[in-house]
């Protein structure tokens, strides 16, 4: 049962920084001449290496700036590491910032089918599941309209939709998602919760430690690029808590309305 | 390698989907759609013809066809490779959040213009009707100089979106040298009356006109020429996806 679905082994992220940035031709020529090329190196990650069996649910814990989400794209496949070594296992259904390839001048109808190879779906697939995606996006007669026309709302409705077809062995949170009104927040919340049930892996980034709490049940902290802490949930939150934000155990309440 | 062949049958369907939309969407809202891929050709050759047929000593009556086959592969060849030279910067906000092959984007562009220009060659057969150039066998050579754009595009293409990812200014001189092609590849003159050779040398797609010409005018292939042709397409192509292969994990960095 145990099987390793995620192994994250000495990965490290470097990146660039220009100090002022070049993207034209002669002010590369200029400065290569001048010996004016410097670059600043900035590490993203730092030596991160953990495994994520199949069916846990790990919080990705981290102050802004602590590569949380150059981890998640790391893990994704988005950003290649600079240093070491990832290995996925099985489908990952990446829920970021959904919508986000969606062609404007497209209608919803046709970024289903887009947006589904996107996802790496096969055609049948998505003609199969097609139906199924419009009604729970909701979207009704706005299925034919240019998705430029739409709210962002309807936007990510239609997103979310798409994206969660498929059942993921690996699933990528970024923070609680918080798609449309009320009532489709509560099916969307419903819809993972499902995936879930179903036994799949989730990866969950936030740094609010009640939302870890009550979905994950392992949690790592990132500080600066390096992994610092890997454990069950509970005891990770708490120490978050106390080495990050500065409040002890009894003085949750402070953070909670977050 | 096997790992990429299986890599690129996943997303087979993405290339498709994409090809389709670059096509659709060339010509949505516009009230004559579809049809303008054979228009603009017959108005550009109608055009030029008036244009230089005076700079034609003798009277010669399959002038329009002899602009037409340069035209069409001349404008083939710019629309593609500019498209892909675009192509990674255009699809940044896909690029960075989904794991996508990253050469499908610039190969559905190539593709997408390429099926755009076999429907745009209804017109030269139409026209070749017109002004009683007759097939002859050597028509059916013709898919040699058409096999070659497309992998000549294809080459420069991967080599010009690699390289406008890094440096903006690509895109601004791309543009000047595909007109400096397009006059030294003799679409509207004979290559024969210019003394200075060599710049048919240096051009492209010079070679893969005068085949193309060839297979159209009922002529057998000139071998010279098409060594040469071939020798800028497999160039281009190997460049074209080591460079490609080499840098692409770098695009994410600079988009």
């Amino acid at each position: 049962m145990s099987k390793e679905v995620v192994k994250v082994e000495n990965v490290s992220m470097k990146f660039n920084l220009m100090e002022n940035k070049v993207d034209n031709l002669k002010e590369y020529v200029i400065k290569l001449l001048k010996n004016e090329l410097r670059y600043q190196e900035f590490w993203a990650l730092r030596n991160i290496s953990f495994t994520v069996n199949k069916g846990d649910r790990l919080g990705i814990l981290g102050l802004n700036g602590a590569g949380k989400s150059t981890l998640l794209k790391v893990i994704a496949g988005v950003l290649k590491p600079s240093e070491g070594k990832i290995t996925v296992k099985g489908m990952i259904a990446p829920l970021l910032e959904l919508g986000a390839g969606f062609d404007p001048q497209y209608t919803g109808a046709e970024n289903i089918y887009l947006y589904g190879a996107v996802m790496g779906y096969s055609r049948d697939f998505i003609r199969e599941k097609y139906d199924e995606i419009v009604e729970f996006s909701e979207l009704g007669d706005f299925i034919n309209v240019p998705v430029k026309n739409y709210s962002s709302g309807m936007k990510a409705r239609l997103g979310f939709a798409i994206a969660t077809i498929v059942e993921p062995d690996v699933l990528i949170l970024d923070e609680v998602l918080s798609v449309g009104d009320a009532k489709f927040r509560k099916k969307s919340e419903k819809r993972i919760l499902d995936m879930f049930d179903k036994g799949a892996t989730v990866l969950f980034v936030s740094h609010v430690t009640e939302q870890v709490m009550a979905i994950c049940d392992r949690a790592i902290i990132l500080d600066k690029g390096r992994l610092v802490a890997n454990g069950p949930a509970e005891e990770i939150c708490n120490l978050y808590d106390e080495k990050f934000i500065g409040v002890k155990k009894d003085g949750k309440e402070t953070v909670k309305n977050k | 390698m096997n790992s990429a062949i299986k890599n690129f049958k996943k997303y087979r369907y993405l290339l498709y989907e994409l090809t389709k939309k670059n096509i659709k969407l060339k010509y949505r809202r516009s009230y004559l759609g579809i049809l303008w891929t054979l228009l603009e050709p017959i108005l550009t050759t109608i055009v030029l013809t008036i244009v230089f047929i005076n700079f034609r000593g003798k009277k010669d009556h399959t002038f329009p066809i002899y602009i037409l086959t340069g035209r069409l592969l001349y404008s083939f060849f710019s629309q593609a490779t500019k498209q892909a030279m675009k192509s990674i910067r255009r699809n940044s906000g896909m690029i960075k959040k989904v794991y996508v092959p990253k050469y499908i984007y610039p190969l559905s562009d190539i593709l997408s213009n390429y099926i755009m220009f076999a429907i745009s060659l209804i017109v030269l057969f139409g026209a070749m009707f017109i002004f009683k150039v007759y097939p002859t066998k050597y028509i059916v050579y013709s898919v040699i100089p058409l096999f070659l754009i497309l992998m000549l595009s294809l080459g420069f293409g991967l080599i010009l979106a690699t390289m406008a990812v890094f440096f903006k200014d690509m895109e601004y001189l791309w543009e000047v040298t595909l007109m400096l092609i397009m006059y030294t590849a003799a679409i509207f003159y004979d290559a024969s009356k210019i003394k200075a050779q060599w710049v048919f040398y240096c051009n492209p797609i010079y070679h893969i006109i005068v085949n193309f010409r060839n297979s159209i005018y009922g002529n057998p292939l000139d071998k010279q020429a098409l060594l040469i042709s071939m020798a800028y397409c497999i160039s281009s192509f190997i460049i074209g996806v080591i460079l490609f292969y080499r840098k692409q994990d770098k695009f994410i960095l600079y988009i």
